[in-house]
């Protein structure tokens, strides 16, 4: 076997250990629940609104409430200016992320009404998604939505052939050897179920296999963290 | 999409209307009193500067981000300033998704004008070369928490963002931006710099920093960006907003609350700009 080229990890870390993680639950006073996660260099906010009447009324599902995902990075949370407003990236981040939600997420008390998630990125240091969606799962839980599981979420990346947990973007811009390979993966908290799934890059079936088994893990230690957060979250509030 | 409007029962407007008359608000505050103002620096660290600021519940993010670009014709050693502000549907069940409808390109357009006119931005100290190359200087504003005032909320964010802006290194040679600031500060005349307040008429009273409630229920708004001109108020934008009319005693009243405010307010504003 050749030896891979990315021998350490450019901020010191350890190939399966992930960036300090920080949260906050209850964040925005009007919302019905909201939450932060951010991971190193990279913050996510989440806010739910809802359930409440979905317009237009044809959109509407009698059986059920619908959830609605909207995923956007501020401005300045990158070094080049992004455009306000929606994107073809950002619509699709959008789409995977209220897949993953949706899979744990049980609406049928709320049929001709919507739940929104809003996430965003004042801060971005790659894996804005996944971090994205553990604000989310956080946001949806606060606001005291019947979820059939959790949803915990990291990004794999492999630089060359080392497989690392939690890509910070120099890490995405590995380019020796095989170049980087990038991961997303949300795992279910109860029944380790992929929720989701996208890679870009280059990997092997096997090398995929460990990277997802890695995900898992990680996955666990995000959960404690994001159950941790709920469990402190401040009380008082008007939510229940 | 249907834009929800706002119901506020009417008992509700008249008990905000009756304590008015008494000087008082539901909150307890005087009808010329702020909520506390709360700044929050370096959200970003990939921005030139980041700033929150919250004005009770209300809070708002803004960040200053720089490109290179050709100036205009007309003025060819001149920077340019571009200001956004989105009404994002995360800070109210009455904002939606979509393009920025007119309230928040009004909003945008009322604190872009009161700082451009102000003079605050040094434009020809943003030419790197006449006719060629200029800084452009964007201000992005996102409403996180819509709770009444957002634009004081929004003036003051980008007058601190625009205060503590650091230009990023430019290679001259290559034309290429380093994702890296200098440490030279965004030019600015700071001796100029305006600060929006906006009043609002509720009942018979102006009132500023309004609620929710109050700013659903007044009769007009008049926004006025005011800087020190040798330690007198200087006016240098306003608008008046909804369909409500301004009588001579009101406008009379109005001015009067603009030069206490300068005595009273800009002072503390200044602090925000300037102290980090």
């Amino acid at each position: 076997m050749v030896e891979s080229l990315y021998k350490k990890r450019i901020d010191g870390r350890a190939f399966n250990e992930l960036r300090p993680i920080k949260t906050k639950v209850g964040i925005i006073p009007s919302a019905d629940g909201s939450a932060m996660f951010e991971t190193g260099g990279t913050r996510a906010i989440a806010v739910v609104r809802g359930p409440r009447t979905l317009h237009p009324q044809h959109m509407q599902d009698s059986k059920t409430g619908i959830l609605r995902v909207n995923y956007g990075m501020m401005p300045f949370s990158v070094w080049d200016r992004i455009r306000p407003g929606p994107s073809r990236r950002s619509e699709e981040i959008s789409k995977v992320c209220e897949w993953a939600l949706s899979s744990v997420l049980d609406l049928s008390a709320f049929p001709n009404s919507v739940v929104d998630v809003f996430i965003q990125i004042p801060q971005a240091d790659a894996g804005t998604r996944v971090a994205g969606l553990n604000a989310a799962a956080m946001a949806l839980a606060d606001a005291g939505l019947p979820m059939k599981e959790m949803i915990s979420a990291i990004a794999v990346g492999k630089c060359d052939r080392t497989l690392v947990v939690d890509v910070d973007k120099a890490e995405e811009d590995f380019h020796e050897g095989e170049g980087p390979t990038d991961i997303p993966v949300a795992i279910t908290s109860r029944t380790k179920n992929v929720a989701l799934l996208q890679l870009d890059g280059k990997i092997s079936v096997s090398e995929l296999a460990e990277a997802i088994e890695m995900a898992k893990v990680a996955c666990g230690d995000i959960l404690k963290v994001q159950m941790e957060a709920l469990k402190n979250r401040k009380g008082g509030d008007d939510n229940e | 999409m249907i834009m929800s409007k706002v119901i506020i029962p009417k008992l509700q407007v008249e008990r905000i209307i009756s304590a008015l008359k008494e000087n008082k608000r539901l909150d307890g505050r005087s009808p010329l009193e702020y909520r506390d103002i709360k700044v929050e620096r370096n959200l970003s660290n990939s921005a030139e500067s980041s700033v929150s600021v919250k004005i009770g519940k209300t809070e708002v993010y803004c960040g200053v981000k720089m490109a290179v670009t050709t100036p205009y014709s007309d003025s060819p050693n001149a920077g340019t300033f571009m200001m956004t502000a989105e009404m994002h549907p995360m800070a109210s069940n009455n904002f939606d998704m979509g393009r920025p409808g007119i309230n928040a390109i009004e909003l945008a357009r009322v604190i872009d004008r009161g700082i451009r006119e102000s003079g605050f931005i040094d434009f020809e100290g943003l030419c790197i070369k006449e006719g060629e190359k200029v800084w452009q200087v964007f201000v992005d504003v996102i409403i996180v928490n819509d709770d009444g005032n957002l634009f004081d909320a929004t003036g003051l964010a980008a007058l601190i963002a625009l205060g503590s802006a650091k230009l990023p290194v430019y290679d001259k040679e290559e034309d290429k931006l380093e994702h890296e600031l200098s440490n030279i500060p965004l030019p600015l005349n700071k001796e100029l710099m305006s600060f929006n307040m906006t009043l609002y008429k509720v009942g018979d009273k102006i009132i500023v920093d309004p609620s929710r409630e109050e700013e659903e229920i007044s009769d007009y708004r008049l926004s006025v960006a005011f800087g020190d001109n040798d330690g007198e108020a200087r006016i240098t934008a306003l608008q008046k907003g909804r369909a409500g009319v301004i009588n001579t005693e009101d406008m009379k009243n109005i001015l009067k609350v603009v030069e206490d405010k300068f005595a009273t307010m800009f002072p503390k504003v200044k602090t925000f700009v300037w102290d980090e």
